[in-house]
């Protein structure tokens, strides 16, 4: 008896149901406790506990008692676990098991398509499609058995499932997997409450884009506020007043993405939320920004997988970042780990949740320790769900869910046998429990007499017959029937075939020969096996290529610093009363441009001999589209309540390309979609900084303002979104307008009602108003762009309505028309050198725009709108010299100091004066020529662009692709599965103004 | 009644201050010598102190210092001169206004439309031209789009009063667009949760499958031309006789290296002469290229790299590549905001990336001449040729000094008034600009 239990249940699913009360029986009623007893186990009990020689006891699904010397009651069933482990079972935070297939509307994004700008959903709801606050996922909820299955067998006892669907998504339920009626496996009826960027089937038109969907929560969270007091105007809003019951719940949140996760941070630092965030995979490429938001994660263990690139057509399409990230994507969870982040792990992504066991074999093997993978599985998300009283662990009084398995639950030998859930049994490779193993006196009893062999067992389907030779027999063995067919002897024809039960350790049945003969035959367990000792080595941690910020091939592998840097015997066109200097000498300390003159010197300075060569100020690009996730929220005539700051993208490799064209700062703007735009924000090209690393400090911000063809739609032929004509859009400013003055109004009698009525109910915070008050203030100041001289001069005439100057006109190709009213008004002009008649609007376009605007007194800049010209907006303010003959010193200065002005920075950048950043370009050639080429950019000192190490960085990254390709062809040769080759894309995004080529591989994200 | 009317000529004529008033040249009649200026022959030449002297529109002498008889004689000191300019491929006269559909007449409906011809859409009052004039642009291939062939493309001169006055050579070559073998997969669609349904061999298995039925459609155009006469006339069939007799180029737009080598593999099938258009990866296959005799024109050179991985230069040098293995190739300018003005400075930039200044120009004259087939009239200062011939204050190719202040097509002084330049105008009036 020592190697075999009598399994009187094998392989049966339990049927019967646990007794629910208030359910009639159809028959007679079957009561049972489900007492077992599993004795002589390793039992883990948590992480930190493990008992040797123990034994469990659960009763009525629950665990009654759990050590060495319990007593165990005499109706317990008792199930010998010598030998084996028992773990509790996994917890998957993430699923949506059991939750009802979501359906999408299929096709793409059309941006000329009609606007849906109400939600669809019946009911007294809120006005947005995509918060579904009022979804309850345990009313919905339905056990679904092949999904439950699957789970189970990869050691999953209990999930938190969630419909995955919309920007808020409303409350999770935790649940067992257990194959009973709903009512008896929900844990937890809610248990957590679920976010998202994907406004997932929402049909409606707001928000289609990341900012927008991160404004509608910002809003949502306002609106929820101020919903407490049951305002009147707002009536019954039952998205709203869940949204506030469910704000007591764990808030998971769906990132997904490294970045996406510091936005949702974010937004829960603002509203006093910390989000548990469900991350996407490439993490680790930022862990610092990861431990900074001092979140839980969610990880899930989905890699990519090497591609086929043996033909190297494909290969070229591959960009470096991707085949990296295949090759770092396992060592996440650990670098999680190393981090000290609290992480849970998921099987949510995986395309089949069989893979889990195996992907978490590899996440240990690239640094994961077993101890944590065991809790990110058990205690973690128990204890972020506030159910570790009831799973998560071992202990009495806890759910009986664990598994009973062969070995160390991670090992790669190991199986699970059993995963019990709710004290009912699971079978899951519950053949291998008695793998039969050993070695066996067989008889066959033959007509011609009884004939005797040994029968060596080595596994359930496989074993040797020994008699005068050593014979291969065809075996197998299910844990209750056993088959075995083998020759007489090597070479024999008479081939014998038996089939019978195994009753313990006694083989019975009956068998055949090549004769016809029909006879019975017994086999008796006789010894154990000789075991091997297990000749696995222990794998060691893989190499991977480093982390570089960005991470792509013109990443640093370490930050730049900081350095005092003396330009020797340049001429330095300072953009101030000294204009150009020859032979002269700048000093860049601190950050800051410390001396300019000859001779000068500075102990510790890397100097740069300047001979022959120019210096300037950084260009500043007034009008740029580059490094967001999302530039247009186009749903609306009026969304200022977005901001690009929101949803920044550091990796953009444009940052880099523009740096190689001497641009230092960028004015990130929101495309020209609708009339009032979003907030935009000026970053400075730190490449291989973050979001917030990016931003430009000390700047007012502006907003993104837009008129004429492409607010009134003029592409579609569906338009159904005010306004369609000039006319219109002159009135969605004032109305918004309009309502932002009744707005500040409301708010001032609110705060002098609050002084004497403290409990006095506020107005609705709007996000849209503030930032049109904002502009009213002078806290905030618009670009608008603009064509034809008739918009542009009814835009003048709303800012002196609403008592405002309107900043900057960007685009403003008729603005030679009205430069008159522009320089009256005070407003500044950011324009294209010579772009025209690509639409109606630009029909009037002339390349003396610049000229005769600065000529009038308007302070001009020439901007780029493409992440191509502003790597050489040097060269497209020197064709005003060539239009209408400007002096090269102002030309230059429409790249530099004007735009500097035009955004209140000109105190910072703008010009070669002491004081001023040190953003400074070297340039191998007079600054306005074709022929220049920028030498060295750099920012706040930093020296971010080199042309001579970006002739290394090439070297490397050639060296690093070619490493990386053979190691993915490696991997296909070896049998490893490979996808498809697919090209590594690149979105970008665009006014959706004009129609560039950006490259093959280039997709326009408005398109 | 009479003083209304005034009014209404007063208001007429000061809208319509457009282009009315900009006429196309006469002839030249009497003899031109341009005189003391750098001479850019345009084959790699340069006269320091030079001369080229022109006579019933054709170029008589070119040399230095100046000749015996120049006939009227402009001193141009300092100035440079260089070959008029060709816009290699363009849809100028075939576009007006982008955005706007009733002013676009590029493309035609169908896949195989060889006997399409662009020139008669040719709108030779289109407001872009000028403007091309005045930077020193004096040709432009008008070139159909769409389908997979487009039909077939003419050289206008930029000075004419209708297009078959415009006409410098016509119909010579016929527009191919290669089927593509490149997946591009959507990118939306994990966005929008749907699934990726074809994968690169399934684009490639159908591009060559397409490539195929243009094999096909050759062949048997090739042998129906093996007799005279025929029941049926076949326009398609027709229009492609002189492709078979080589008296037509078979441009191939394309750009990827597989695209590229099965364009070679037409020219060995079917003794085309071809000329791959667009060419954004030639760099990488320039040898090749070289070794089977195929020109290219390179689209924009003002364009970002194909992948984040490349060398953030790699449009910008791409000339380079193919200069320094021999291929035969010009530059172009296809930006759809500038209209190709910036030609000379897309010639320009390929010089701060490794061309030297004449071979950029090159670039843009002679090679694109040779390209076109007309290098025998046109593309550089060589006696013989048409005198066409622009004038600029400083180097052409360098914007801060391009200022084109003559420009003759066929010896004919055109002028360089535009659109912009009268609107200019008409401001500086307004704001009383000196």
């Amino acid at each position: 008896m020592r190697r075999f239990i009598l399994f009187s249940w094998v392989l049966l699913l339990t049927a019967l149901s646990r007794a629910q009360e208030t359910f009639p029986v159809n028959g007679v009623a079957d009561k049972r406790s489900g007492i077992y007893a599993f004795t002589n186990a390793t039992i883990v009990k948590d992480a930190a506990t493990t008992l040797s020689n123990a034994t469990l006891l659960i009763k009525e699904g629950k665990i009654t008692a759990i050590g060495t010397g319990i007593s165990i009651p005499k109706e317990a069933v008792l199930i010998d676990c010598k030998g084996r482990y028992i773990y509790p079972s996994f917890i998957d935070i993430y699923a949506d098991y059991g939750m009802p297939v979501i359906q999408r509307t299929q096709g793409g994004f059309n941006f000329n398509a009609p606007a849906q700008l109400t939600s669809n959903q019946k009911g007294p709801f809120g006005w947005n499609q995509a918060i579904r606050s009022d979804v309850n996922a345990a009313a919905i909820f339905s056990p679904d058995e092949t999904k439950a299955k699957n789970l189970r067998e990869s050691g999953f006892g209990a999930v938190l499932a969630h419909q995955r669907d919309g920007i808020a998504r409303g409350t999770g339920t935790f649940v067992t997997l257990a194959g009973e009626k709903e009512n008896m496996v929900v844990v937890k009826e809610k248990a957590s409450a679920h976010y998202s960027f994907s406004k997932g089937s929402s049909t409606q038109t707001y928000p289609q884009s990341v900012m927008g969907s991160i404004a509608l929560l910002r809003q949502s969270f306002l609106d929820a506020q101020w919903y407490k007091n049951n305002p009147l105007a707002e009536g019954i809003n039952l998205t709203l007043k869940n949204w506030n019951e469910q704000q007591n719940l764990p808030q998971i949140f769906e990132a997904n993405d490294k970045w996406a996760v510091v936005r949702a941070d974010r937004i829960g630092d603002e509203f006093g939320v910390q989000y548990i965030i469900k991350a996407g995979g490439n993490e680790y490429q930022r862990i610092n920004d990861m431990a900074g938001t001092k979140a839980s994660f969610i990880l899930s263990l989905n890699y990519p997988a090497a591609m086929d690139i043996e033909d190297p057509h494909d290969a070229r399409f591959v960009a470096l970042t991707d085949m990296k990230h295949w090759e770092m994507a396992p060592s996440n969870a650990g670098m999680f780990e190393k981090a000290g982040i609290n992480f849970c792990l998921t099987s949510s992504d995986l395309r089949d949740v069989k893979q889990f066991m195996a992907n978490l074999r590899k996440a240990i093997e690239y640094g994961l320790t077993e101890n944590k993978a065991f809790e990110a599985l058990t205690k973690n998300p128990a204890t972020l769900l506030g159910v570790y009283d009831q799973v998560g662990s071992l202990d009495a009084g806890k759910i009986a869910n664990f598994l009973i398995t062969s070995g160390p639950i991670f090992s790669e030998k190991t199986v699970i046998y059993q995963n019990w859930i709710q004290g009912e049994k699971y079978a899951v490779r519950e053949e291998l429990w008695n793998d039969a193993k050993g070695i066996y006196t067989l008889t066959v009893n033959t007509p011609g007499g009884a004939k005797t062999f040994m029968l060596d067992v080595k596994s359930s389907n496989s074993a040797n017959v020994i008699a005068k030779d050593t014979v291969t027999g065809r075996f197998t063995f299910d844990g209750k029937q056993v088959k075995l067919n083998f020759p007489e002897a090597k070479g024999s024809r008479n081939n014998i075939r038996l089939s019978g039960i195994a009753n313990n350790n006694i083989w019975s049945g009956i068998g055949d020969d090549v004769n016809g003969n029909r006879f019975t035959w017994t086999a008796v367990f006789n010894k154990e096996a000789e075991t091997k000792a297990d000749s696995t080595k222990p794998k060691m941690t893989p190499k991977t290529g480093k982390i570089t910020y960005p991470f792509n091939g013109y990443g640093f592998e370490e930050m730049p610093k900081q350095e005092t840097i003396l330009i020797k015997n340049a001429t330095v066109w300072t953009n101030e009363k000294e204009g150009i200097l020859l032979n002269t000498d700048v000093l860049l300390k601190n950050g800051k441009i410390a001396a300019i003159g000859k001779n000068l010197s500075e102990t510790g300075a890397k100097v740069i001999d300047g001979t022959g060569k120019h210096v300037t100020a950084g260009i500043i690009d007034e009008h740029s589209h580059i490094a967001a996730a999302s530039i247009n929220e186009g749903a609306q005539s009026v969304t200022s309540e977005v901001r690009i700051a929101d949803n920044l993208n550091p990796d953009d490799i444009n940052i880099y390309r523009q740096l190689s064209g001497g641009v230092t700062s960028s004015h990130i703007l929101h495309g020209s979609a609708n009339t009032i735009g979003g907030q935009t924000q000026l970053i400075k090209l730190r490449w291989g900084a973050n979001d917030e690393g990016l931003k430009f400090q000390g700047w007012t911000g502006f907003i993104k303002f837009a008129l004429g063809e492409n607010v009134k739609r003029s592409g579609s032929t569906q338009n159904n979104r005010f306004p369609d004509t000039r006319m219109g859009v002159s009135q969605v400013l004032v109305d918004a307008f309009t309502r932002a003055k009744e707005y500040e109004a409301a708010w001032k009698k609110f705060d002098e009602e609050k002084k004497k009525n403290p409990k006095a109910l506020g107005p609705r915070r709007d996000l849209e108003l503030d930032a049109l008050v904002e502009i009213m203030n002078k806290k905030r100041f618009i670009t608008c762009h603009s064509y034809v001289q008739s918009e542009i001069t009814d835009m003048i005439r709303v800012a002196d309505r609403f008592g405002f100057t309107l900043n900057t006109f960007t685009h403003i190709l008729e603005g030679y028309k009205v430069a008159d009213k522009m320089k009256q008004h005070g407003a500044a002009a950011s324009t294209f050198s010579d772009w025209w008649n690509y639409k109606m609007e630009v029909l009037d376009a002339i390349p003396y725009n610049a000229n005769i605007m600065q000529k009038v007194g308007v302070n001009v800049a020439i901007n780029s709108d493409d992440a191509e010209m502003a790597r050489h907006l040097n060269h497209e303010a020197a064709k005003s010299v060539k239009y209408g003959g400007m002096s090269e010193e102002d030309a230059l200065k429409m790249v530099t100091l004007n735009p500097a002005k035009m955004l209140h920075v000109d105190d910072k950048v703008g010009s070669i004066k002491v004081g001023k950043d040190a953003d400074v370009v070297l340039w191998s050639d007079h600054p306005l020529s074709i022929y220049a080429k920028a030498e060295k950019t750099i920012v706040d000192g930093i020296v971010y662009y080199d042309r001579e190490k970006d002739k290394q960085l090439r070297i490397d990254l050639a060296k690093e692709r070619a490493r990386l390709m053979a190691k993915m062809i490696g991997d296909k040769r070896a049998g490893m599965p490979t996808v498809p080759f697919a090209p590594s894309m690149e979105l970008m995004h665009t006014c959706s103004d004009h129609n560039h080529k950006h490259g093959l591989l280039v997709i326009d994200a408005e398109q | 009644m009479k003083k209304i009317f005034i009014i209404i000529i007063l208001f007429v004529s000061a809208t319509v201050f457009a282009q009315d008033d900009v006429y196309p040249a006469k002839p030249q009649t009497e003899k031109i010598t341009l005189a003391n200026a750098t001479i850019h022959v345009g084959n790699g030449t340069v006269i320091a102190n030079g001369f080229v002297t022109f006579e019933n529109g054709k170029i008589t002498a070119v040399g230095e210092s100046s000749p015996a008889s120049p006939g009227k004689l402009i001193d141009i000191k300092g100035k440079h001169v260089y070959p008029g300019l060709i816009l290699s491929i363009s849809q100028l006269g075939l576009v007006e206004v982008n955005s706007v559909r009733a002013t676009v007449d590029h493309t035609e409906i169908g896949l195989y439309n060889p006997n399409i011809r662009s020139v008669v859409a040719y709108n030779s009052d289109s407001k872009v031209i000028n403007t091309l004039k005045s930077n020193g642009i004096l040709f432009a291939n008008v070139v159909p789009q769409g389908g997979t062939i487009s039909g077939s493309s003419s050289v206008v001169q930029l000075d004419a009063w209708n297009w078959e006055d415009a006409i410098y050579r016509a119909d010579g070559q016929v527009h191919m667009n290669m089927p593509s073998l490149f997946f591009r997969p959507n990118p939306f669609a994990a966005f929008l949760g749907l699934a990726e349904t074809r994968n690169a061999n399934d684009v490639i298995k159908e591009g060559l499958g397409r490539i195929e039925q243009i094999k096909l459609f050759f062949r048997e155009a090739a042998a129906y031309h093996k007799e005279a006469t025929h029941s049926a006339v076949n326009l398609k069939f027709e229009a492609v006789k002189g492709l078979l007799e080589k008296k037509q180029k078979l441009f191939v737009h394309c750009d990827i290296v597989k695209e590229m080598l099965v364009a070679v593999d037409f020219a060995k099938e079917f003794g085309f002469d071809v000329v791959i258009v667009g060419a954004s990866e030639s760099w990488q296959i320039a040898d090749l290229l070289k070794q089977n005799n195929i020109a290219v024109i390179l689209g924009q050179q003002h364009s970002l790299p194909t992948m984040m991985d490349d060398d953030v230069d790699q449009p910008y040098k791409a000339a380079t590549y193919l200069q320094n293995a021999g291929v035969l190739f010009a530059i172009n300018d296809e930006d759809g905001q500038t209209r190709g003005r910036n030609l000379p400075f897309n010639a320009g930039t390929a010089v701060a990336y490794g061309l030297t200044k004449e071979q950029a120009l090159t670039a843009i004259t002679l090679n694109a001449a040779k390209i076109l087939g007309m290098d025998n009239r046109t593309g550089s200062i060589e006696v013989g040729k048409d005198a066409n011939i622009v004038i600029s204050e400083g180097d052409i190719l360098d914007m801060k000094t391009s200022i084109v202040t003559h420009a003759f097509i066929q010896g004919r002084q055109v002028s360089l008034e535009d659109k912009h330049k009268q609107l200019y105008e008409r401001y500086k009036h307004k704001y009383g600009i000196k």
